[in-house]
C-alpha cells in the first residue's frame, strides 16, 4: 500500500519567495529548506513575515514571486491536506461554537480518517476531559493543544506551528517540546515559528531567522549561539559615567543597565581594563559574556525589527 | 543526520492511518456535521419553522373569523381563489427569505469570521470542493426546510378553514403551485445569503446585503412605471408572487410563470458560482 501520509524524508522548500501587499513587502525573495529527522526553528521579530511564509507554504496565501513546496510539489494541488502536513496557523482558528470533538470530526471526515482517531489525539494533547465543551470557552492553552491535536490528526510527514507555546502553561511547554522532539526523532520535518529565542534555545535543532521579510540566517543553533559568544562584556565600576563616555570615544556601544552595571559592545575585555587602568578608574567586575542565542538573535535582528520600543534607536 | 528507516512507528496513531482516495462524499459528511454541530443551526430552523408556520395561520384565523360576515358571493369566490393564498402570505414568505438567507450566510461567515476557514482549507486544499459541498448540504437542508414550513403553513391554514366548510386540498387550482414556490424560496434565498457572504465575507455587511437584495429592493421599486417592474420581475420575492398568488401587483406587465421559475434558476445559479469559486483565488 502506498502510504503517502506515512513515508518520510519530506522536506519544506522556499525558494526566492516573495509575497507583497500593496506597497509593504511581507516576505522578500526567501529561500531555504527545511529537513526532516529535526526540529527547525523559524525566528524572527513580530511582523518579520513569518505567519505569511507559513500561509504561503500551505497554499493560503499565493506568493507574488517564486515558491513554496513541499516533497516537490505545491500544497495547493493536494485534494486533501491532514495526512500531507498537519499545521497549527493561529489557536483561535476554529468555530466556537463547536465541541472540541466535532470539530475534529468533521476535519477527520473530510480527509476520511477514521473517528476512533478523534479520541487518540484528544487523549494525546490532554484533552480527552474537555472533548464534548464548547471551543468558546477553552482557554488559549487549550486551544493551542486543540490545534495540535487536529495538526497531527492525519499522522503526517510533515508539521508546521506558528507560535504553538502562546497561551501554554510551564506543564504545557515542557510537553509541547517533548512531543516535537518526538515527532523529529521519527524523522518527521517539524517547522515551528516563534518570535522568542529562549523558547527555541531548548526546541530548535535548525534555525531559520527572518528579519522584515528576510533570510537573516540559517543554520544551526549551535552556530547561531557562536554569533553572539565574546561580543559583549560586562563591567561595573564607581565611574561608571565617566568610563562609559571614554568607552564610547573609542568606538564602543555602551549600556547602562539601572544598578550600575554596563554592557559593552565592540572592545575586549582586555582593551577595556586598559583604558581603565591608564585613567585610573576602579574597576569592580569586568566580564566577558560567552554570549547566548537571545544576544545573537538581537544582534542580528536589530536592523530589522519593524517596531521598537522607546527611544533605544 | 541519521537515515531515516523505512517505516516510522507513528508516535501516536495506534493503526496507521492509510491514504485513501479522496471523495466527495466525504466532504458532504464534514459540512453535515459542521452544520448541525452548532447549536444556533438548531434553534435557526426550530424558531423559523414555528414563527412562519403561525404566522401562516393568522390569515386563516382572520377569514374563519370574518366567514358568518361574507356574503355568498364573497364566499364562493374566497373557496376559489382566498383558501390558496390564504395558506402562505407575503408576511410568511418574507419570514422564509430572511430566515433561510441568514441561515445561509451564517454557513459560510462562521468559517472566515472565526478563522476556521484557514483550518478547513489547510484540511481540504480543494477550495472549490469544499464549497461545493457546503452549498450542497445547506442547498438540502434549506429545502426540506422550506418544505416543510410550506406544506405545514397549508395544513395548518387549510384545517382551519375546513371549519368554515372553505378549506381545499392541494390538487385545487394553484395550491401545489404556491406550496413548491414557497418551499423553494427557502434554498435559493439561502444560496443569495451564501454567495454575498463568499464574496463580502463580513458579518453585518454581507446581512445588509442579502436582505436588500432579497426585502428592501423589491419593496422599494415601483410597480407602476415600465422600467421599474422590468427590474422587479427579476426580484425573486416578485417570482414567488408570480407563482404563489395568479395575480401580480405588476398586472398591468404581465409575466409567465415560466419568467418567474427562471428568476429563481438564475438567482441560485449566480449565487451557487459565487460561492464556490469566490474563494479559489484570494488570500485567506
Amino acid at each position: 500500500m502506498h502510504r503517502l501520509g506515512g513515508t518520510i524524508g519530506h522536506v519544506i522548500e522556499v525558494h526566492e519567495l516573495t509575497k507583497r501587499y500593496g506597497k509593504n513587502l511581507a516576505v522578500n525573495n526567501l529561500s531555504f529548506t527545511v529537513k526532516p529527522g529535526s526540529v527547525t526553528g523559524f525566528l524572527g521579530p513580530n511582523g518579520a513575515g513569518k505567519s505569511t511564509t507559513l500561509r504561503m507554504i500551505l497554499g493560503l496565501h499565493t506568493p507574488t514571486s517564486g515558491s513554496a513546496t513541499i516533497d516537490g510539489h505545491p500544497f495547493r494541488e493536494l485534494p486533501r491536506g491532514l495526512r500531507h502536513v498537519g499545521a497549527l496557523l493561529d489557536a483561535g482558528d476554529a468555530h466556537g461554537g463547536r465541541t472540541a470533538r466535532a470539530h475534529l470530526y468533521a476535519l477527520a471526515r473530510s480527509n476520511r480518517i477514521p473517528r476512533s482517531r478523534v479520541d487518540e489525539v484528544l487523549r494525546e494533547v490532554g484533552l480527552a476531559d474537555a472533548a464534548n465543551r464548547r471551543i468558546g470557552g477553552f482557554s488559549l492553552g487549550m486551544r493551542q493543544r486543540l490545534g495540535i491535536a487536529a495538526a497531527l490528526l492525519g499522522d503526517p510527514p510533515v508539521l508546521l506551528f506558528d507560535e504553538p507555546l502562546n497561551g501554554l502553561d510551564p506543564e504545557g511547554v515542557y510537553w509541547v517540546r517533548g512531543l516535537f522532539r518526538r515527532l523529529a526523532a521519527e524523522g518527521r520535518t517539524v517547522f515551528v515559528s516563534s518570535h522568542l529565542m529562549t523558547e527555541m534555545e531548548n526546541t530548535a535543532d535548525q534555525l531559520i531567522v527572518l528579519g522584515r521579510g528576510e533570510l537573516i540566517a540559517a543554520e544551526s543553533v549551535a552556530d547561531f549561539a557562536a554569533r553572539g559568544a565574546g561580543r559583549s562584556v560586562s563591567v561595573r565600576t564607581p565611574d561608571a559615567a565617566e568610563l562609559s563616555s571614554l568607552l564610547t570615544a573609542e568606538g564602543a556601544s555602551v549600556q547602562r543597565k539601572p544598578d550600575g552595571q554596563l554592557t559593552v559592545v565592540g572592545l575586549s575585555s582586555a582593551r577595556i581594563g586598559e583604558i581603565a587602568l591608564q585613567r585610573r578608574i576602579l574597576l569592580h567586575e569586568l566580564t566577558t559574556n560567552t554570549g547566548s542565542l537571545e544576544e545573537a538573535f538581537m544582534e542580528l535582528t536589530a536592523d530589522s525589527v519593524e517596531y521598537l520600543a522607546g527611544e533605544t534607536r | 543526520m541519521t537515515a531515516p528507516t523505512t517505516t516510522t512507528r507513528t508516535v501516536l496513531a495506534d493503526v496507521p492511518i492509510p491514504e485513501r482516495r479522496a471523495r466527495f462524499t466525504d466532504l458532504l459528511v464534514a459540512e453535515w456535521i459542521k452544520l448541525w454541530s452548532l447549536r444556533s443551526t438548531i434553534w435557526a430552523f426550530s424558531v423559523s419553522v414555528l414563527a412562519i408556520v403561525g404566522f401562516s395561520a393568522t390569515a386563516a384565523i382572520a377569514d374563519y373569523q370574518n366567514w358568518p360576515g361574507y356574503d355568498a358571493e364573497h364566499q364562493a369566490y374566497f373557496r376559489t381563489f382566498g383558501a390558496v393564498a390564504d395558506s402562505f402570505s407575503t408576511g410568511s414568505a418574507t419570514l422564509v427569505m430572511l430566515g433561510a438567507g441568514a441561515i445561509g450566510a451564517i454557513t459560510i461567515l462562521g468559517e472566515y469570521t472565526t478563522g476556521m476557514i484557514r483550518t478547513t482549507f489547510t484540511a481540504v486544499p480543494a477550495r472549490r470542493s469544499v464549497m461545493a459541498a457546503k452549498v450542497v448540504v445547506v442547498v438540502a437542508t434549506t429545502t426540506v426546510f422550506g418544505a416543510v414550513v410550506a406544506l405545514a403553513s397549508f395544513g395548518v391554514a387549510q384545517w382551519i378553514l375546513s371549519g368554515r366548510d372553505a378549506g381545499v386540498g392541494l390538487g385545487h387550482p394553484g395550491a401545489l403551485r404556491l406550496v413548491v414556490a414557497s418551499a423553494l424560496l427557502a434554498p435559493v434565498s439561502a444560496l443569495v445569503g451564501m454567495g454575498m457572504a463568499a464574496v463580502i465575507r463580513h458579518s453585518v455587511l454581507t446581512i445588509v446585503t442579502t436582505i436588500t437584495l432579497l426585502f428592501v429592493l423589491p419593496t422599494v421599486l415601483s410597480s407602476h412605471r415600465h422600467f421599474s417592474v422590468d427590474i422587479l420581475h427579476m426580484m425573486v420575492s416578485q417570482a414567488w408572487r408570480r407563482l404563489a398568488y395568479d395575480q401580480s401587483s405588476t398586472a398591468a406587465w404581465p409575466w409567465t410563470t415560466t419568467g418567474a421559475w427562471t428568476v429563481y434558476a438564475v438567482w441560485a445559479l449566480v449565487a451557487i458560482v459565487l460561492a464556490v469559486f469566490s474563494s479559489d483565488r484570494r488570500d485567506q
